[in-house]
């Protein structure tokens, strides 16, 4: 069992928080998490969280849509009951192709938005009735915070980087105990 | 700070010289040997004039476009392009030219030299002449004087905002304050509403006049998108070039994949209006309507498909990823074809009205007459970019830009 100390390094602007970040990382510090009212651009590679698979599942949903609309317009219009509108061919799917295309566009678009929007929740755990994460409600104001656990000898070194990279606040909140891997 | 002062090398100077004469040589050609294969009364060297307006009007659109994108930046108020901006305003200037030859067309038209608007045969509009056509009759009130009145007006009031903009930036180096760019704030937004109109109405005036008989409400956007995209292709493809060179190290990747997800964004604005007018009159199918369609489906199919998939589908693959938008040498050759696909926009724009059925493909006078003035278009923009530094100063987003990341 290895103890942890718990530390918030507290910054008011993004712009020094990013230099800490940078600073943490070059000695070797894990940063747990950083907490900021708005999205901070170009965050992601310098505190190491790993590229997002976001845009992967977005192209999975779209294609789903896409299908779901042409499988159900190929069998309503053109295999079910092949309807003529406006004297457009209905005998193969592609020979009124034209009149489709926005309806499958719209699907894609529609399943490819609430799939991401909804994996994002998910992942998150943004659900109703979610117990708030954020261990200082500043942050959701005009504060800043890097989130850092670690064994004694980095909380000092890293309360030193916060310090010189001009954390306005650096507090220690106690200590966990965490099971040995 | 890095060199800010732009010299053209002399090779690039000596290719734009290069492609400048093989156009001349391409245009000279294109009269000697430009004749209808069959007697017909309404070709008279079309073809040769056609390209001619093609690449005019091509040319001259970019140019208008990117003087429209400086004042979207402007009235936006927004920061991330201002590292580009003197780019901008480079391919902005060319403004001059392009009016110039569009200017010199349509006088040359007037007079009867060349019979790219068909409106503008004398007696279209009286019933005792053999030109007379009931339909170009109908709406003769809105072509004639007032025609010419709003294609004064249109090139005036573009020049006019687009001259002021450029003079306040330069006037905006010498200050400490940013008066300057103020004024280009509240010139731009006026700039803005002037061209929610013209873009449209100059587009329906200068091209969809040629197919007199037919019109779609949809084509001032249609045609707009087509040159937002290669305006911002033309701004890509130097910021690259000028980096390579080893100036503007200051535009970073960032500013650089923005540009590229406008390239990627407009291509999908071009391709919603492109699909809106034609699924709309495919659907509707009513002939006075179709006859757009028809005579392009009929002479023009593998062009046509062409500009459909060079201009969607491309883009819609190759540039979907962050990846392929920060990958200078993959935007530009993305760049590179999906710029000739919109050429070839504009040649299915003009052709079909004026070749006609006389059209046999793709030949050397296309290209040849394209790469006439693309030399000029390079030249031109080369020596704007040199009149001037590289960078503003001063600007209030200055800053903003250099830092620029997503």
């Amino acid at each position: 069992m290895a103890t942890k100390q718990v530390i918030h390094g507290i910054y008011d602007d993004e712009v020094p928080l990013l230099e800490g970040c940078k600073k943490l990382r070059d000695a070797g510090i894990r940063i747990k998490e950083v907490f900021s009212p708005f999205p901070i651009h170009g965050i992601d590679p310098i505190i190491g969280v790993p590229r997002t698979r976001i845009a992967i599942t977005a192209f999975l949903y779209g294609l789903t849509g896409c299908s779901l609309a042409t499988w159900m317009m190929w069998y309503m219009m053109v295999s079910d009951w092949p309807t003529d509108i406006g004297g457009k061919p209905s005998f193969e799917y592609y020979m009124a192709m034209p009149a489709f295309i926005p309806i499958t566009f719209e699907s894609t678009v529609f399943c490819a938005a609430h799939g991401m929007a909804l994996t994002y929740l998910l992942r998150c755990w943004l659900v109703p009735g979610a117990k708030a994460k954020n261990p200082d409600p500043r942050t959701t104001d005009d504060k800043f915070m890097i989130y850092l656990e670690l064994n004694d000898e980095q909380a000092t070194a890293a309360e030193g980087i916060l310090r010189t990279t001009g954390a306005s606040e650096v507090n220690h909140k106690g200590i966990i105990t965490e099971k040995e891997h | 700070m890095s060199n800010l002062n732009f010299t053209i090398p002399a090779k690039a100077k000596m290719f734009t010289y290069i492609l400048m004469a093989v156009g001349l040589i391409s245009i000279i050609a294109a009269f000697l040997t430009d004749a209808p294969h069959e007697p017909d009364a309404h070709y008279h060297q079309n073809r040769a004039w056609a390209n001619i307006f093609v690449n005019s009007f091509f040319f001259m659109s970019i140019a208008l476009a990117a003087a429209f994108f400086l004042g979207l930046q402007y009235a936006a108020e927004a920061g991330w392009a201002t590292t580009v901006k003197r780019i901008t305003e480079a391919v902005a200037w060319y403004l001059p030219y392009g009016l110039s030859f569009m200017l010199l067309l349509f006088i040359l038209g007037q007079a009867g030299v060349h019979h790219i608007y068909s409106w503008m045969t004398p007696g279209i509009a009286d019933v005792a002449s053999p030109n007379y056509d009931a339909v170009v009759a109908g709406k003769i009130g809105y072509f004639g004087w007032f025609w010419w009145v709003r294609t004064l007006l249109y090139m005036v009031g573009w020049l006019y905002f687009t001259n002021k903009l450029r003079k306040n930036s330069i006037a905006a180096d010498a200050v400490s304050d940013d008066t300057h760019h103020w004024k280009n704030v509240k010139l731009s937004a006026w700039f803005m509403v002037l061209f929610a109109v013209t873009s449209s109405t100059s587009a329906w005036d200068w091209l969809m006049s040629i197919d007199v008989h037919w019109f779609s409400t949809l084509y001032g956007w249609y045609m707009f998108a087509g040159m937002w995209v290669s305006a911002i292709i033309t701004i890509i493809m130097l910021v690259v070039w000028l980096k390579k060179l080893g100036y503007m190290e200051f535009v970073t990747e960032s500013t650089i994949h923005d540009l590229g997800k406008w390239m990627f964004a407009i291509s999908f604005l071009w391709t919603y209006l492109y699909f809106s007018q034609f699924m709309l009159i495919w659907y509707s199918d009513i002939p006075e309507e179709v006859i757009y369609y028809k005579a392009r489906w009929d002479h023009y199919k593998p062009l046509m498909w062409t500009v459909l998939l060079v201009n969607f589908a491309f883009p819609m693959i190759l540039l979907m990823s962050r990846d392929s938008k920060r990958n200078f040498w993959f935007l530009t050759i993305v760049g590179t074809i999906i710029f000739v696909g919109h050429w070839l926009d504009v040649i299915m724009m003009v052709m079909p009205g004026t070749v006609g059925h006389h059209w046999n493909g793709l030949s050397w006078m296309e290209f040849g007459t394209f790469l006439g003035f693309l030399g000029l278009f390079i030249n031109v923009l080369l020596r704007n970019l040199a009149s001037r530094p590289l960078m503003v100063k001063n600007h209030p987003y200055l800053d903003e830009s250099v830092h620029h990341t997503t």
